[in-house]
């Protein structure tokens, strides 16, 4: 009798332990930090991901390689913005193009939104910030990765130069090639999310999506949005509707 | 023999190894084909930290339409040099369907995790995984270890007398419990970006992401094998009495 009532005692134990391991969890995805939009049955396990990286790992920096393993770089999704072909291409395209022409002189960059400063910047613009350059691995969703040598600035000191606002908490980016993708402030914020004017100590190359692509360290390669054309800081979640990845089922947070 | 002795000697499961059992079961049958389907995707596997369709892979498994695709449009060293690494753009449409595949998968993942963390709690509370599934040194005698392999190799297997568990019984069921789903997980965060931010020491660990990602691949192989045994070993000794005693319980 007494050890039936010692066995019930541990598994109130475990019971009480489980469900306050539970509370945690669910405290912390009750914040009001989770994306408005962001839910469907599959979401629930991206949102609970999302969660637990943000309440439980340590902050860090990505390894960072020597210049001897820079390898080999397939170009994927748009490889150029100008092509006809592109869907979403029309009239973007044609703006994309006609920068291009100009070898980039007339390019400009527009920091928007949440911001107390907002503005454009040319690459020139964006040369005149303190550069960061690194060697970093590209983990691409289909299971490949390949490592390239980053030269640009960190979007945080763009992000610190254009003052955003105390409520800002994503940073949305539209590009050329009429793709639209976000990131929250910790991702935004981090040391290594550059916004890359140059690879392999060129300049980006136009497959790479130049002039001006994101790097974020952080996550799987297909949040670095390429051919940046507009950023913009929000204070509430953005899906970008048929322009983003949410729209055909990817998840928005994709640091796994 | 006791009462309890009995009971012990028979295939009683209480509740809460039923319900993990299943959870378990189902959650890795969802992990085995999602994983399938998210490597489809890419069907190269290498060693180190890089690997794409320009470099040399170790394996390359014949499983969906981009197996052996090859069609890379003008390729452009990066380097003024012979050898350079090269870019190039992919010229055929890529079968890919990770957008539902990684999402199911990692859902599943947390709650083989959570079910996987609850059962390990529980049964080194409850003594469970000592005096059930972990050897104990009598199971590991070599007369012993010997001749639970000799029944195998005859197809006569009979359960130990007092024990509800043969010997290699018990050490396959260690060998997925602490070894090869742990590793799994281990092996699966090491390719999460925002994870080895975090905790660098899983790339020195496994070698590099994509060493990291053969050796899940590999562990994959592995709970398939012991998948297939486990249910050639539950038809052959009594597939109505074992399923009855893992879900409504044979008491």
């Amino acid at each position: 009798m007494m050890t039936r009532r010692a066995i019930l005692t541990r598994r109130d134990m475990i019971v009480t332990a489980l469900a306050g391991a539970g509370g945690v969890l669910l405290s912390g995805c009750s914040r009001g930090e989770l994306p408005p939009t962001y839910g469907h049955l599959l979401r629930m396990g991206d949102n609970l991901t999302y969660a637990a990286h943000r309440a439980l790992l340590p902050h860090g920096l990505a390894r960072e390689y020597g210049r001897e393993h820079i390898s080999s770089f397939p170009a994927i999704g748009t490889t150029n913005p100008a092509d006809p072909s592109q869907p979403l291409a029309a009239t973007l395209g044609q703006r994309y193009a006609g920068l291009r022409a100009g070898a980039f002189r007339d390019y400009r960059v527009s920091i928007e939104g949440r911001v107390a400063r907002p503005g454009t910047y040319s690459l020139a613009d964006l040369q005149r910030f303190p550069s960061r350059t690194q060697i970093t691995r590209h983990t691409c969703e289909e299971g490949w990765s390949a490592i390239a040598e980053w030269t640009g600035v960190a979007l945080g000191r763009v992000l610190a130069a254009a003052g955003t606002l105390p409520d800002a908490r994503f940073v949305q980016f539209h590009a050329f090639d009429g793709l639209g993708d976000g990131i929250d402030m910790i991702d935004a914020l981090h040391p290594q999310t550059l916004l890359a004017y140059g690879m392999n100590g060129q300049p980006l190359p136009i497959p790479h999506g130049g002039p001006l692509r994101l790097r974020v360290e952080t996550q799987i390669g297909y949040k670095s949005v390429k051919y940046i054309d507009r950023i913009v800081v929000t204070d509430t979640f953005e899906d970008h509707g048929p322009a983003g990845y949410l729209h055909y089922g990817w998840s928005w947070y994709a640091g796994i | 023999m006791s009462v309890d002795g009995a009971r012990h000697a028979s295939s009683h499961h209480p509740a809460w190894t039923r319900c993990a059992h299943w959870v378990a079961a189902v959650s890795i049958l969802v992990l085995a084909f999602t994983g399938f389907v998210i490597l489809m995707a890419h069907p190269r596997l290498y060693w180190g930290d890089v690997g794409n369709g320009l470099t040399p892979a170790l394996i390359e498994l014949p499983i969906s339409p981009n197996y052996r695709h090859g069609g890379w449009a003008s390729v452009t060293p990066f380097f003024d040099r012979t050898g350079s690494p090269v870019s190039a753009s992919r010229t055929f449409p890529l079968f890919n369907e990770n957008a539902w595949g990684r999402s199911l998968h990692f859902l599943t993942a947390w709650l083989l995790t959570l079910t996987g963390l609850a059962y390990l709690a529980a049964g080194v509370l409850t003594g469970h995984l000592r005096r059930r599934i972990v050897p104990a040194a009598g199971d590991l005698a070599p007369a012993r270890l010997s001749e639970d392999v000799r029944r195998h190799v005859r197809f006569a297997v009979r359960r130990d007398a007092g024990s509800p568990y043969g010997t290699l019984q018990k050490i396959a069921y260690t060998f997925v419990i602490v070894f090869l789903l742990p590793l799994a997980g281990l092996t699966g965060v090491t390719m999460s970006p925002a994870v080895t931010t975090a905790f660098p020491f899983l790339l020195t660990l496994f070698g590099g992401m994509q060493s990291a990602r053969t050796i899940h691949f590999g562990v994959w192989m592995a709970l398939m094998g012991f998948l297939l045994v486990h249910v050639v070993m539950v038809v052959a000794t009594g597939f109505r009495q074992h399923m009855r005693a893992m879900t409504i319980g044979d008491r």
